[in-house]
């Protein structure tokens, strides 16, 4: 059990301050401007950006995907490809101009001076070379040690990263580590030659909550230990209030504001930065999501005036013509904004008035037992069952991904499945809408089991729809979204043949789009359009039951409050209820009712989310909720850090299979029997609030002891 | 055992069921094959008698199931038994010309390897330079033409008249004669080996090519590496794993799949052989060439799955 206290943010203010009036620059951006060459156009992917960064600051760059975040991050490494190039400003890195620098200065900086870890750590590690030797590597590259001393080294770097048996996990390849221990091999790789600046890319971007929360806090104790100075980019406000001094907001290219986190955080001045902000979801405060209208503008032609006029709730005329400049808000701390209203951005915040309605909170009566609509028995599936060959030579054991789960969802009620991954919650989604069959276990649909009859199946077939996470894999890039969203009304609906049109039509008015986007390519819409259309699809038969599966887990906030918004819609529209599968606890807690928290293909606890997200609470739902980056950067409560990744469902562990995790554990009992989901007092009504801990309800309120 | 040996044990026990798989399709079909071997051993006309003598002599007057069960255990103990038209054990008339496939096989392949391996990363590395488009043209070419044409026109332009470089069919053992051998051996092996160098040549770019724009290349460019380390190191390893198994296959196409090119060359390996076991009806020269074949595909299969996982850390070792 490990606990980390966030260094108080009073203190990181007062160094970020010092650090600024002191002239220990490291790094100073000025006026870069970068273009990509396309065969047919060029794309002005930074615009006179400018900004610096002071020994030991870590500074957080953050706006939508498309802003050009990670362009700058290669552009400071001078790494920008065959199309990318430098057209305007300077970077200077202590004093040597990166932009002048030899193939060769570069080589001798890279890696070692200053390092970058990489997005995506599945990809970005080498498959076939083990990750010490992928660490050892620079360590002998950049400080000419000998094989021995680099791999000392490197198994040093490895524990220092807190990652458990590092001489064993040294000659791993990568494959055979979680996606949170790859992160921690990256940033090791990146940490291996104490460089002075550390570019992290959406380091925990893709990971779960909980390895995320370990992940920063990582981050965070070694800029106390090393004094690195880094450069954070995110798309995740919270990820940045957890860990900068300063942040930079860019938007198409162009930085909008910068500032000190708390003036970012509490007192922007700037829409773009308001916006983003209340499109962004915070499990603390309830209050309404607001997307930001429209998408991020094709960056081949810069329109005159500010080029966030189109989505901008300020926008007034002056906006649009003549050059918008930085303007500086309050000339003590730097914090500077590109915006001719700052003032009137500051005077009156975005509207969130509830009267918009479109966004209100789900209602605790959704649940009723007489109007269950789908209830679902003891399902139970397993992967991987092995062939005679492999018995014969010793297989391996199958995976139990969903074990003995009852769940039931009522009419117009959503219910959310959280966990880690690989905690199962896709495939119960699956076998909910019968994409998988279940080994065991019943499924009752308006009270009868679907497997009884045909009739009965086909029932449930038609009133039945999913909506899969990734809309870019899961639209057919060949066909028109007309035909994608005829096959379903030709399959189910009952309409007739001349009601086609105008039913397609309806639905593209529905999820937002105009009914010219029939005849468009799924290649030829953006994320948000493309999950618009995934949504559309899922509703073309009428379907009373929709699983959605991480339905806003690939998007950017903006657009991911613009997706959950849609959903309530739909759902008041045509009375429909939901499963939603998420790993976002504040996408949940937005729009659900109920919620059942999954762990290794179990449900550990389950009722009303206001029960759930309360205490008492299974010590895993703690884990969960505690781990969730907070939106306010003054917030420095105390982190539940859950050892270890989820065990392999190949091999779960005896009697609470959440044992070997669990802050709260009292001991053999524990290990030896399993505990049953049980209702809770405070829990109240129809025992509707259930855990399945051995704890009691005292306990289970605590918060988890120091150690 | 290990995860690797069981591996191993498993796909070497699936090869051997293919194997019998096999030889039960062989001699399912020598069985059905028109024309009566006795009556191609004694010429057309010959009495009834004649024809049972024969039978007899040669087992084929025993059930199907006997013959069969004759014949596998044959192959085991080395006797395999008598060729119908040369009265010679099968195995002093297929081994001595699966041996001289193979020589020709290994040639070719070797050309296949020091040709498109090298020229395939080198058009990778300088992708849309000159070098590449000419490259990847002359590929395409190679592709749409069939091989023994090139087999044709290197006998009409070097074998025959004018030039008289090389012989143009034939075979001389290298016992005999080094440059003998070689002289015979060049054309055949170096039309061989264009029909497949293009294949592994366009193989080995695209997969480099999509290595070189991993991030795991960029990250190691990024930790400062020198381009040569990169290339070298991070990408060609990853980049080449494909190319090997393609390898391995088309070791075992050319072990079995030249017949087009020993018929133009005249060569005297196992595809002609085969070619004239069949027209001769003679079944145990047919049965072991083909079954040798076979096993030179089996066998090649298994070296490409075995060393695809050896050489990639990712593949699971899933038996079936």
């Amino acid at each position: 059990m490990s606990k980390n206290k966030r260094s108080p943010s009073n203190q990181t203010m007062t160094r970020a301050r010092t650090a600024q009036s002191t002239s220990d620059r490291l790094l100073e951006i000025d006026g870069l401007s970068v273009e990509y060459q396309l065969p047919d156009r060029t794309i002005k992917a930074l615009r006179d950006v400018s900004m610096s960064l002071e020994e030991g600051e870590t500074l957080g760059i953050a706006g939508e995907s498309g802003s050009g975040k990670s362009t700058l991050a290669l552009a400071i490494l001078q790494y920008l490809g065959d199309n990318g190039n430098v057209s305007g400003g300077s970077i200077s890195f202590k004093d040597t101009s990166l932009l002048d620098a030899s193939d060769e200065d570069l080589r001798s900086i890279r890696g070692n001076e200053i390092a970058h870890v990489p997005q995506n750590p599945q990809t970005s590690l080498n498959p076939s070379i083990t990750v010490g030797e992928q660490i050892a590597e620079v360590i002998r590259l950049h400080q000419g040690k000998s094989s021995t001393e680099a791999k000392e080294d490197a198994i040093g770097i490895l524990r220092q990263v807190n990652i458990s048996d590092p001489e064993e996990n040294y000659e791993r390849y990568p494959h055979e580590l979680s996606g949170g221990m790859q992160q921690r091999v990256l940033i090791a790789m990146a940490l291996s030659c104490n460089p002075e600046l550390l570019i992290l890319d959406e380091p925990t971007t893709g990971l779960d909550v909980t390895t995320q929360s370990k992940i920063l806090s990582l981050i965070n104790e070694l800029k106390d230990e090393f004094n690195t100075s880094i450069v954070l980019i995110t798309h995740d406000l919270g990820v940045l209030a957890e860990t900068s001094d300063r942040v930079a907001i860019l938007y198409a290219g162009e930085l909008v504001e910068k500032g000190t986190t708390s003036d970012i955080f509490s007192n922007s001045a700037n829409p773009y930065t308001r916006g983003l902000l209340a499109a962004t979801p915070d499990i603390e405060t309830e209050r309404e999501l607001k997307p930001i209208p429209g998408n991020i503008p094709n960056l081949d032609r810069v329109p005159d005036g500010c080029i966030f006029a189109d989505r901008c709730e300020f926008v007034e005329d002056e906006c649009r013509t003549g050059q918008i400049d930085l303007e500086a808000v309050d000339d003590g701390s730097g914090h500077v904004t590109r915006c001719r209203r700052w003032e009137h951005v500051v005077d009156e915040p975005l509207k969130t008035s509830e009267s918009e309605g479109t966004t209100s909170g789900p209602v605790d009566e959704a649940y009723d037992s007489d109007r269950k609509l789908l209830e679902a028995k003891n399902l139970t599936k397993t992967f991987g069952e092995t062939g005679l060959l492999d018995q014969v030579f010793g297989g391996e054991q199958p995976v139990q991904a969903v074990n003995g789960v009852d769940i039931d969802v009522c009419e117009s009620e959503t219910v959310g499945i959280v966990g880690e991954s690989g905690c199962g919650k896709s495939t119960l989604g699956r076998l909910m809408v019968q994409l998988l069959d279940q080994d065991e276990g019943t499924i009752e649909f308006r009270g009868e089991d679907i497997s009884s009859t045909s009739d009965a199946f086909d029932e449930f077939r038609k009133d039945t729809s999913i909506v899969f996470q990734n809309p870019d894999s899961s639209l057919n890039p060949q066909k028109r979204v007309y035909t994608i969203l005829e096959r379903p009304l030709d399959l189910l609906a009952d309409g007739a043949e001349q009601d086609k049109d105008e039913r397609i039509a309806k639905l593209l008015m529905q999820v937002g789009l105009g009914p010219e986007y029939a005849t468009k390519y799924p290649g030829e819409l953006s994320g948000g359009e493309k999950q618009r259309v995934g949504i559309a699809r899922a509703f073309a038969s009428n379907p009373k039951f929709v699983v959605l599966d991480e339905p806003v887990a690939s998007l950017d906030a903006s657009v991911q409050a613009n997706i959950l918004d849609l959903l309530q819609e739909l759902k008041a529209e045509y009375n429909t209820s939901y499963l939603l599968i998420s790993h976002d606890l504040s996408v949940v807690n937005h729009i659900c009712d109920r919620v059942a928290v999954m762990y290794l293909g179990e449900i550990v606890e389950t009722g009303p989310k206001s029960d759930v997200f309360n205490p008492p609470y299974h010590p895993y739902t703690q884990a969960l909720l505690s781990s969730i980056p907070s939106m306010d950067p003054e917030d420095d409560r105390e982190r539940i850090h859950l050892e270890g990744d989820v065990p392999s469902a190949r091999n779960p562990p005896s009697g609470c299979s959440f044992h070997s995790r669990c802050p709260k554990k009292i001991g053999e009992q524990c290990e030896q029997s399993k505990p049953e989901l049980e209702g809770t007092n405070a829990g109240g009504q129809d025992n509707r609030h259930r855990v399945s801990c051995h704890l009691d309800e005292e306990q289970m309120n605590e918060p988890v002891r120091e150690t | 055992m290990g995860k690797f040996g069981r591996y191993l044990a498993i796909r070497s026990l699936y090869s051997i069921l293919i194997l019998w798989g096999v030889t039960l399709v062989v001699f399912g079909v020598t069985q059905i094959l028109p024309g009566d071997p006795a009556t191609m051993v004694l010429g057309p006309y010959v009495s009834e008698q004649g024809i049972e003598l024969v039978n007899e002599r040669l087992g084929l007057n025993k059930p199907l199931p006997v013959q069969y069960f004759d014949w596998i255990t044959g192959i085991f103990v080395g006797d395999w038994g008598l060729s119908f038209q040369y009265e010679q054990p099968v195995y002093d008339i297929v081994v001595p010309r699966m041996l001289r496939t193979a020589q020709l096989a290994l040639v070719a392949f070797l050309l296949v390897v020091c040709i498109g391996v090298p020229l395939g990363v080198v058009a990778a590395i300088y992708r849309g330079s000159y070098v590449d488009t000419v490259v990847s043209a002359v590929t395409y070419v190679w592709l749409a033409v069939p091989g023994y044409v090139f087999g044709i026109l290197f006998i009409l332009l070097l074998g025959g008249p004018v030039f008289y470089l090389f012989p143009s069919s034939g075979y001389v053992a290298p016992s005999e004669s080094i440059s003998g051998w070689f002289g015979h051996i060049l054309l055949p092996s170096v039309t061989l080996a264009l029909m497949m160098v293009a294949h592994v040549l366009r193989q080995t770019r695209s997969e480099l090519i999509d290595t070189l724009q991993s991030e795991y290349v960029r990250t190691a460019r990024l930790k400062g590496l020198d381009e040569r380390t990169v290339l070298v190191k991070h990408a060609l390893r990853n980049g080449i794993i494909p190319t090997v198994t393609l390898l391995a296959l088309k070791l075992g196409s050319l072990l079995g799949g030249t017949v087009l090119i020993e018929y133009v060359f005249s060569y005297p390996g196992i595809g002609t052989l085969t070619v004239e076991a069949i027209h001769n009806r003679d079944l145990p020269v047919l049965q072991m060439s083909i079954l040798l074949i076979a096993a030179a595909y089996v066998i090649a299969n298994l070296i490409a799955d075995v060393l695809y996982t050896y050489l990639d850390p990712r593949i699971e070792y899933g038996g079936a």
